[in-house]
């Protein structure tokens, strides 16, 4: 019998939604125009579907406008374009930029590489339990801000940040407030005048890769330094022929995740409640990192003492997890992230990330969870560090 | 991580795990690494009258390539004289078992176990 593969990985990719694929096929080889081609049928087709895909990813997040969107290459350039575009465009007015430890690399590097052309960046500490500290935040803020910059929802530990209440502290401040919201968006409703930018990502919600999108408020108007130059598309934020393919399937991605929120929810919410019992009741010494409600259903993070992450993985070669975010997981150094928590460097090592997403079913959800319980005991028995139980 | 047949098998069904008498004057005790880092391996050997390890025993907190490599280091040493187990290097056992460049430092932590097991036993040998 041919090995089954499953899959609980979503929070570094999720499948294509075959409703996408669907949605997106007549533009690559029939209505193939150029978005900016007005001239003739086909250019005013492909700007057709741009449009309407952007008024999909605009109500999503219950944007004024669906102008206030910007196609980008995916998350990355859009927490590229909006800390770097911000920083540059209003550097006149100050030099401080404040984020926080827990933030994804792209954020974070961002920060740095301004940093070292001379801005303040000020990195705020997170609580035990991975919310970010807002005492802090507020004594960071200084007449030099010009910008903070704090993920929705956290990659590795999924857990919910508390976005109305920096939005709050930002807008009395009268400081730019732009929000990671790639693994948030089409997961938890999410509402664009909390926020001046907002990062979104289509590959995270069962759409292509290579396409995301950044929430740029038109009204009132805020202005960014590009990264690219060239044709002035995007309102000139962003240069570069329109995808039109991709654009449609970040559209069509966010329409179905809006449909599908509240259910698909309530279902994982499930899921997530059955393998957490059955992992913290069915083994000693595991704790579930992040705050254990403030959290989205499909991410967990747990850490077993004793044993060490990638060890547990290749002992079920036929589930895909993770250990540690993609990103870092080909590197032997743990997470900066549980890092952050401070959670001690050798549970640290011994973190798992299960993702939970639309096509999992309850089936692998039980198998899953059997399996590490299976695996973890076994490995116990063969750790130097491990001492209970014999 | 994309591991060799080898690491795969020495991961799934590993022999010689478990502990020996550290108490014994002829048995040789090393736990080397960090829980910090990632990978402690602690290894043991008995060595018999006539100067060969008699028996060698692992645990292993770490990556599937640390299990390997300890695994594999008390299967080698078995039968061997002290100064034959000396010469069993990480290279040894990189190659044997393939090791992706970013996993070398498990063999270089296996070397290092069975060197310093070898110097405990040899200590207690002069008391």
């Amino acid at each position: 019998m041919a090995e089954k593969i499953i899959y609980m990985d979503y929070q570094a990719t999720t499948p294509c939604d075959r409703r996408v694929l669907e949605a997106m096929l007549p533009y690559f080889c029939e209505d193939f125009g150029n978005p900016a081609s007005g001239s003739h049928v086909l250019g005013e087709r492909a700007e057709e579907a741009v449009e309407k895909a952007r008024a999909q990813v605009a109500a999503l997040i219950k944007a004024a406008s669906k102008d206030d969107i910007i196609f980008t290459s995916g998350a990355t350039e859009s927490n590229n374009l909006a800390i770097q575009g911000v920083a540059r465009f209003y550097r006149e007015k100050g030099d401080r930029i404040i984020t926080s430890a827990i933030e994804h690399k792209c954020v974070l590097e961002a920060c740095y590489a301004l940093k070292n052309e001379g801005f303040d960046v000020v990195v705020l500490p997170v609580s035990g339990n991975g919310i970010v500290d807002l005492d802090a935040l507020k004594k960071s803020l200084n007449d030099k801000t010009i910008l903070v910059s704090v993920m929705a929802v956290n990659n590795e530990i999924g857990v919910i940040q508390p976005l109305d209440e920096i939005s709050a502290i930002c807008r009395s401040h009268s400081v730019l407030f732009h929000t990671d919201a790639a693994q948030a968006v089409g997961k938890i409703k999410i509402d664009a005048s909390q926020v001046d930018l907002m990062s979104i990502s289509g590959h995270k919600i069962y759409g292509p890769k290579g396409i995301g999108a950044l929430y740029v408020r038109k009204s009132p108007h805020i202005k960014l330094a590009p990264l690219f130059f060239g044709g002035g598309q995007e309102r000139g934020f962003r240069s570069g022929t329109l995808p039109t393919p991709l654009c449609v399937g970040l559209g069509t991605a966010c329409e179905i995740s809006g449909w599908e929120m509240t259910r698909e929810n309530e279902r994982l919410t499930e899921y997530k409640d059955y393998f957490m019992g059955k992992i913290l009741g069915g083994l000693e010494d595991v704790y579930l990192n992040g705050d254990r409600n403030l959290r989205i259903p499909g991410c967990l993070n747990f850490s077993f003492s004793g044993i060490e992450g990638e060890g547990i993985m290749l002992g079920m070669r036929d589930v895909c997890l993770s250990s540690g975010s993609a990103c870092t997981s080909a590197s032997l150094e743990s997470s900066y992230v549980l890092e952050a928590l401070s959670i001690d460097e050798d549970l640290a090592h011994s973190s798992l990330r299960i993702g939970l997403g639309r096509f999992t079913t309850f089936e692998e959800v039980d198998y899953v969870s059997s399996k590490i319980i299976e695996v973890v005991n076994r490995l116990r028995k063969i750790s130097p560090i491990w001492s209970k139980g014999g | 991580m994309k591991y060799s047949k080898k690491v795969m098998d020495l991961y799934a069904n590993p022999k010689n795990v478990g502990s020996l008498d550290e108490e014994d004057s002829n048995v040789g005790t090393s736990i080397v690494g960090a829980p910090s880092c990632g990978d402690v391996i602690k290894f043991q050997i008995k060595v018999d009258k006539e100067g060969k390890i008699s028996d060698a025993k692992f645990k292993t907190f770490g990556c599937g390539a640390a299990i390997a490599s300890s695994a594999l280091m008390t299967n080698w040493v078995r039968g061997k004289t002290l100064d034959q187990a000396k010469e069993i290097k990480n290279r040894d056992v990189t190659e044997y078992l393939s090791l992706p460049p970013i996993k070398a430092h498990c063999s270089v932590l296996a070397e290092k176990a069975i060197a310093k097991a070898i110097e405990n036993y040899m200590s207690k040998r002069k008391e």
